[in-house]
């Protein structure tokens, strides 16, 4: 595991930093959601409950993809 | 698959804990994001038990009960009485002769008491200025998000019987 180039290792950590912002940002995103729908279903409406679920999966599956981005540049980080 | 285990060949101590002080950057940085896609899981958790909830969940019995001293409450007067509960207060106005509207007397904000001005021919919260309409209860003014839930009234005769209770929501 070598010291990386100053220039390549700030690049690595601007692309890490910007997939953190983005999952920041999904996270507020769902936060805002789950209220929301909770809001709902506590004032007798199920309608936006399965929609609301459906779209929560799928920023939780943004997440996880941005997850696995910021890990593989970890990786190759590493690898250099 | 590469996204879910960690193929580094070196021990986690090694990867978690490096020699190089700029590694230790990374090794932050990729915690963090852990901790944020767990929480991201914990949303959608969140959202997936309201919806096990909402099917879960009965719908509501109440039970069918009798207004009392129906004839004592002049016209654009005010009763209160329990229901469906002891621990449910409502509110009842004789609008005319013959015509009652009931609501529960918990806002929909604070759960303040609200009672109601017949200046106004409104229910108002004193707590936080809430208004609700007293023909069907929705919010006129103020911080309630919903509706003053209506306690359904059956005539039976010369009583009033309450059967039930409509929630609603701020649509």
């Amino acid at each position: 595991m070598a010291n990386l180039e100053p220039t390549k290792q700030r690049t690595g950590l601007v692309a890490i930093d910007g997939a953190m912002a983005l999952i920041v940002i999904l996270l507020i995103v769902q936060i805002w959601l789950l209220s929301a729908t909770l809001e709902a279903f506590l004032a007798g409406h199920a309608g936006p409950v399965i929609p609301a679920a459906i779209f929560s999966g799928l920023l939780f599956f943004a997440c996880v993809t941005l997850n696995a981005f910021v890990a593989r540049i970890d990786r190759s980080s590493k690898e250099r | 698959m590469s996204l879910l285990h960690n193929p580094s060949k070196d021990p986690l101590r090694k990867d978690e804990f490096s020699v190089f002080t700029s590694d230790e950057r990374y090794v932050n940085r990729r915690q963090f994001t852990k901790f944020l896609t767990l929480a991201s899981l914990g949303m959608f958790v969140g959202n997936l038990w309201i919806v096990l909830k909402s099917y879960l969940s009965k719908k509501p019995t109440y039970p069918i009960a009798e207004v009392p001293s129906l004839e004592e409450v002049p016209v654009r007067a005010v009763k209160l009485f329990s229901y469906p509960t002891p621990k449910d207060n409502c509110i009842m106005v004789r609008t005319a002769e013959y015509e009652y509207v009931t609501y529960s007397q918990k806002c929909t904000h604070l759960s303040c008491a609200v009672y109601y001005s017949a200046k106004n021919d409104r229910h108002e919260c004193p707590c936080r200025q809430g208004f609700f309409s007293i023909k069907d209860g929705s919010v006129l003014q103020g911080p309630p998000p919903r509706p003053l839930p209506q306690i359904v009234l059956e005539r039976e005769g010369g009583r009033l019987i309450a059967t039930g209770v409509k929630v609603r929501g701020n649509g």
